[in-house]
């Protein structure tokens, strides 16, 4: 850890990388930090690259050139193994929707996350019971948490299963990929309101995307991905 | 221990697929270890054929068809073995025991042969096991004859029933003047002895006596009765079986009889014969396995390409693990365990359909072929195949276990269709 400044969560410098292929994208983006505990929604619209920067700043995409840092690490300097590890261990994952194992419990989905994650699995006592605690917190029954298939549960319920997940065993960071857009309004909220406490109480950095500029009221910033990023598309073939 | 009940759920979720994939292996594998089965125990029962017999004695001719003929009864002998030379070699100091056989008529498609008493105490098959009567007793008269077991259940004989014995082997002229009587009927053995009418040497020769080529001499004919009071030792026999008393002048003698001066002969090993035999038929074997081994390998590509195309459904499923933190080689090792556990519960499933099978199948097996195929726990060797089934599938499954490294490379964490 380094002495002298606080710990962004989340830092790029000079990134950039490329989509090679039939339709080459490129992206670039000079400078971008989360502030330790902030609360980020990243807007953009529909193929400006946000998701492309979340699986940069997750480590399962790596960058051609510059530096990504997560709690103080820096991506590039760990292995490819490693670097899953770290994944597993810091960032809570949740995606727009089919978030889930279908055909596993919500509950095996949710202590899945501890499976690859030593060091969240070493701040919980009891796997299960916590797993319960925070499907319970988020308003689902354990009847349909232990015994159904993910596949059997709605939309909304699985995204909070989802959410469950990535908060479980608390890691620094939560990353959420338009959760929200495949639920109705009423839903949005209420997942929201969720989402919210327990990244809180987890005491959890939180980056969101959305392209949904309403939401924005609830998050300590809005970041439109077009002012940090510079956006290059080649032909398509 | 959640890798493996994820995978098992996720293998149930596609039942309908992983099912009709784990049932085309398990069918191939039972086809393999029947094959197998029936192939060991083919062999053996063909060594079983004739046991603790050192040498068998015929005109001079190929070991294989000497074999053929006095043991299997296929094939015909083309020279006989003159009663003089016969004789020569059962006065050799080495021979314990000699069984002539005396073979060339037939009775309703079955080889009538003729012998001596000698042959129920002295043929061994199965390991030394020697002839039992299932009914009567030997020859107590020139005009018995006892039946192998096959001989009496197909043509429904009983004791005292007649037989006539027909000249030669496909003619329509019989023997009908001197008609013979059932004595015995022999217990079932497996081996060409059940498909075998035998009559004593004497009864050969006498219903011969008034025979010239191939009919009998008009107007000479000789009555059943008068006939008992010739004399009826044979000017010659097909072939015999003969015992050493000293195993090791089994060699000598067999040189001396293929150089006896007098006539040419052939004294040949069982054993050895056997073999050689064996080799022969053995090249059918080997295509039969080879063709097993091809059906497996069939299924296996099957579950490979079965794993290949869900590939592109399970992108998500990847995803999700990549985003949970699972490494490459986690996606790997999860196919590579998907397949080890399809090809497992296929080699489990394909033992258990061959038991079936055999179970159903051996009673039908034994009566119609007289096969025996033994119902015992799967050996070395079948669980060592059985073993490399598995590995086979683990290592074919790394073709789509591959495929998905690189998917799972060059994607992010959200899934482009
Ligand atoms: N795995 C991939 N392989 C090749 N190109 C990709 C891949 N993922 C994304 N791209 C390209 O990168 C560009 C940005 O995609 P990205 O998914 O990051 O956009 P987005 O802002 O998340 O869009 P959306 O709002 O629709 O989710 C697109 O042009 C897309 O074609
Ligand atoms: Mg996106």
């Amino acid at each position: 850890m380094k002495e002298n400044t606080a710990i962004n969560a989340v830092q790029l410098r000079d990134v950039s990388f490329t989509w090679t292929g039939r339709s080459p994208f490129r992206l670039d983006i000079e400078d971008f930090s989360i502030a330790s505990g902030e609360t980020v929604l990243l807007l953009g619209e529909s193929g400006s690259g946000k998701s492309t920067l979340l699986s940069l700043i997750c480590g399962v995409i790596a960058p051609e050139q510059g530096d990504i840092q997560v709690g103080g690490t820096r991506l590039a300097d760990l292995s490819s193994g490693a670097r899953d590890q770290f994944r597993a261990n810091h960032i809570g994952v949740i995606f727009q929707q089919f978030n889930l194992l279908s055909y596993a419990t919500a509950l095996d989905n949710v202590l899945l996350a501890l499976h690859f994650a030593p060091e969240r699995r070493g701040r919980i006592g009891n796997p299960r019971a916590e797993a319960l605690r925070l499907t319970d917190a988020l308003g689902l029954p354990d009847s349909l948490v232990i015994n159904a298939p993910a596949s059997a549960l709605s939309v909304g319920q699985q995204q909070r299963v989802a959410v469950a997940r990535a908060l479980i065993g608390a890691p620094a960071l939560i990353v959420a990929d338009e959760p929200t857009s495949s639920l109705d309004a009423d839903a949005q909220a209420s997942f929201l309101d969720l989402l919210f406490a327990q990244a809180k109480e987890a005491n959890s950095t939180l980056l969101m995307v959305s392209h949904d500029e309403r939401l924005g009221a609830r998050f300590d910033r809005l970041v439109d991905l077009g002012n940090v990023a510079h956006v290059e598309r080649g032909q398509a073939a | 221990m959640i890798f493996l009940r994820l995978a098992i759920k996720s293998l149930i979720s596609r039942r309908m697929t992983v099912g009709l994939t784990i049932f085309a292996i398990a069918m191939s594998v039972a086809l393999f270890l029947g094959v197998e089965k029936v192939r060991t125990g083919a062999q053996a029962s063909f060594a079983d054929t004739i046991s603790d017999t050192d040498l068998i004695v015929g005109a001079r001719s190929g070991s294989v068809q000497l074999l053929l003929y006095s043991v299997f009864r296929i094939g015909n002998a083309t020279n006989n073995v003159s009663w003089d030379s016969y004789q020569d070699i059962a006065a050799r100091p080495e021979v314990d025991w000699i069984v002539p056989m005396s073979l060339g008529d037939s009775h309703r498609g079955y080889r009538v042969m003729g012998t001596t008493d000698a042959f129920f105490e002295r043929y061994r098959y199965r390991g030394g096991r020697a002839l039992d009567f299932a009914n009567g007793g030997r020859f107590s008269d020139l005009f018995d004859t006892v039946l192998g077991a096959d001989v009496a259940s197909d043509l429904g004989y009983k004791l005292g029933d007649p037989i006539i014995v027909a000249h030669g082997l496909e003619s329509f002229t019989e023997h009908d003047d001197k008609p013979f009587r059932v004595s015995g009927i022999l217990a079932k053995t497996g081996t060409p002895v059940d498909r075998t009418v035998l009559i004593s040497l004497e009864g050969i020769e006498a219903i011969h006596v008034d025979w010239q080529g191939g009919a009998q001499r008009p107007g000479r004919a000789v009555s059943a009765d008068a006939v008992r009071a010739m004399d009826l030792t044979p000017s010659a026999i097909t072939a015999a079986l003969v015992g050493v008393k000293s195993r090791l002048q089994v060699f000598r003698l067999q040189r001396e009889i293929n150089e006896y001066p007098q006539e040419p002969l052939l004294a040949i090993l069982p054993g050895v014969a056997l073999q050689e035999l064996w080799g022969i038929v053995g090249v059918a074997e080997t295509a039969l396995i080879g063709v097993s081994a091809m059906v497996i390998a069939t299924a296996l590509l099957g579950m490979a390409a079965m794993i290949f195309a869900g590939l592109n459904e399970r992108r998500r499923e990847m995803a999700i693990l990549r985003a949970l933190g699972a490494g490459h080689t986690t996606i790997v090792a999860m196919l590579l365990l998907e397949a080890t556990l399809i090809a497992t519960v296929s080699a489990a499933l394909g033992t258990l359909l061959l038991y079936a099978g055999l179970w159903v199948a051996r009673p039908y097996v034994d009566a119609a072929f007289g096969l025996y195929l033994p119902i015992n726990a799967p050996t070395i060797h079948e669980l060592g195949f059985l073993l490399a089934v598995v590995a086979a599938a683990a290592f074919v499954s790394l073709v789509p276990a591959i495929r998905a490294y690189r998917m799972s490379l060059a994607h992010g964490m959200t899934i482009r269709s």
